[in-house]
């Protein structure tokens, strides 16, 4: 597919994009708001000594700010990094070093993104013990669970808010009630929820959150981690060093346009969140409810209840996910399948969610957002019933399932019979 | 990534889908791969039980766009062929002309293997240790 830009007889601009869950485009009005930072205000934030840094600190401040708002913290409570991949790692480690005397057990779920998981397997080799709580069929963890889990020496619990494939909402204000009563530190990766749903920290008990500006229609390489300074004070151990910015806790010249970025991106959530999930949830629902009605053995997975308003994850039986995908080649979106991932490796989220392999082959992420229209919905929805249809034509397991095999009990030759 | 074209177009226009009676004497039926891989190719050869030429051949695949077009460029060459010219049909020569990547030659590798397991289906049905007479060759 190439983004050259060609139209469907109704107009439509094609490619059509629909996975906001993987990067989102800047919003013209953010692009607005740091084009200046570029070019007249390009002073550095730290210096302290004359008006081009005190243009560019005040970018930063007004940015910091919009943030705060947006998840009812105070501005000291935000600091900015490069992304939510580098504020994951500054929160986990952060406490995971600040808090060692006190213990080195970190409790996390197995659904998790790559930024968490991967963190934690590092500090697992330096000694830390993390437990991976696992997750019910509809994609949520158990509350008993995590009960069960801490201990003494538990000092970070580390759930994301929502998840990015599957779009499903953890019980974060129950999650951090919990750690509250024990006196555990709950840090939340909050990237695919912040700007979508309402999500404020005191109501949720969170203590440490991430955010990330090219999720919610900023710039890539920016992102913020929201540190909480009272009841309790959390403390962190700073990753990169050099000059002490960000009170101590994130060192590095800032990225004042992209600060700046982010800060309008928040603003402008902020203000269009009620309507946008209004018409998201809605196009959402019309999406889902257009395919179901065009073909059979369709499977949402994860909650309903709990999602995003904007994700549809759903698994075609019989049809593998890259051929789908080459026959939607003029929509964008992403699959679960092995054959899509650069590992080779099928979803280890949908694994584990109890989804076979197979069904994991056969799933789709749909990941809407502020630009798609409705008559992009119905194209996608008639399109992708087509290509299911056909491919379900060439798929031998849909075939033996309509003779009535039953697939779970074939015994599947991985290798040819011997001749 | 990037598709080749041959693979676009085995993809958009695959030849020979369909099935053949699986219990016919004359049809050989290999069903390789797994659903948790990812990867199923069903491929069946009807045999000329005189010529031993494979007279006709159907597939069907559930897997990527590669595992498609390997399996269905394996039934356009094995039409045609004998028996014993078909088991000389390697991945590797599937790889080259659907040039696939080295991340998708484990499809060519399972359309080989399909190949294979049909012939060795049809060789069971005609009960073994019982060597054909040789077979004409037939052209392509």
């Amino acid at each position: 597919m190439s983004t050259n830009g060609n139209h469907t007889k109704s107009g439509i601009k094609l490619p059509i994009y629909m996975d906001y869950h993987a990067t989102t485009p800047v919003d013209p009005r953010v692009l607005e708001a740091m084009l200046p930072y570029f070019t007249d205000k390009f002073g550095n934030a730290a210096s302290r000594n004359h008006a081009f840094g005190w243009a560019a600190e005040e970018g930063v401040e007004t940015a910091r700010a919009q943030i705060a708002k947006l998840i009812g913290a105070s501005t000291k409570e935000i600091i900015f990094t490069s992304g939510a991949t580098e504020s994951d790692n500054l929160a986990i480690k952060g406490v995971a070093e600040m808090y060692r005397e006190k213990g080195n057990h970190i409790i996390t779920a197995v659904t998790e993104h790559k930024a968490i998981l991967d963190t934690c397997k590092r500090l697992e080799k330096y000694g830390y013990r993390v437990t991976y709580l696992p997750v019910m069929k509809d994609g949520r963890i158990d509350l008993d669970d995590l009960k069960r889990a801490m201990d003494e020496k538990t000092i970070l619990v580390t759930i994301m808010a929502a998840n990015n494939e599957i779009g499903v909402l953890q019980p974060v204000e129950e999650i951090g009630k919990l750690c509250r009563e024990r006196g555990v530190i709950f840090h939340t990766d909050a990237v695919q929820a912040v700007g979508k749903v309402p999500f404020d920290v005191n109501k949720l008990n969170v203590d440490v959150a991430s955010i990330s500006g090219h999720k919610i229609y900023g710039p890539k390489g920016v992102g913020a981690l929201y540190v909480r300074r009272k009841n309790p004070r959390v403390q962190l151990a700073a990753q990169i060093d050099g000059g002490g910015h960000e009170r101590g806790m994130r060192s590095g010249t800032l990225n004042v346009p992209g600060i700046v970025g982010l800060g309008a991106a928040c603003q402008i959530c902020n203000e269009d969140m009620a309507e946008d999930t209004k018409r998201l949830s809605g196009l959402r629902d019309r999406l889902k409810d257009r395919i179901f009605a065009g073909l059979d053995e369709v499977y949402i997975n994860g909650s309903m209840e709990h999602r995003l308003p904007h994700n549809l994850n759903i698994s075609f039986a019989y049809v593998e996910g890259e051929s789908l995908l080459m026959g939607i080649n003029d929509v964008a979106v992403s699959s679960g399948s092995a054959c899509t991932s650069a590992t080779l490796e099928p979803s280890y989220v949908l694994k584990a969610l109890g989804t076979g392999d197979d069904l994991a082959h056969s799933s789709i992420r749909f990941g809407l957002g502020r630009f798609n229209t409705q008559e992009e919905v119905d194209y996608v929805a008639d399109k992708l019933i087509d290509v299911v249809t056909r491919l379900r034509e060439l798929s031998p397991l849909y075939e033996m399932a309509k003779e009535g095999v039953d697939l779970s009990k074939v015994k599947w030759a991985a290798e040819p019979a011997a001749h | 990534m990037a598709y080749s074209d041959k693979v676009l177009d085995h993809y958009s226009n695959p030849r020979n889908v369909g099935s053949m009676d699986k219990n016919a004497t004359d049809v050989g039926t290999g069903l390789v791969g797994a659903p948790e891989c990812g990867d199923v190719m069903k491929l069946q050869i009807k045999v000329n039980p005189e010529t031993n030429v494979i007279e006709d051949a159907k597939f069907k695949t559930f897997g990527c766009g590669s595992a498609i077009a390997s399996s269905s460029l394996a039934t356009e060459w094995v039409k045609g062929k004998t028996i014993d010219e078909a088991l000389e049909i390697k991945n590797t020569d599937i790889v080259k002309e659907l040039a696939l990547p080295p991340v998708k030659i484990h499809c060519s590798v399972l359309a080989e293997d399909a190949i294979r397991a049909a012939i060795g289906d049809w060789k069971k049905k005609q009960g073994t240790g019982v060597e054909q007479p040789v077979e004409a060759k037939a052209g392509d």
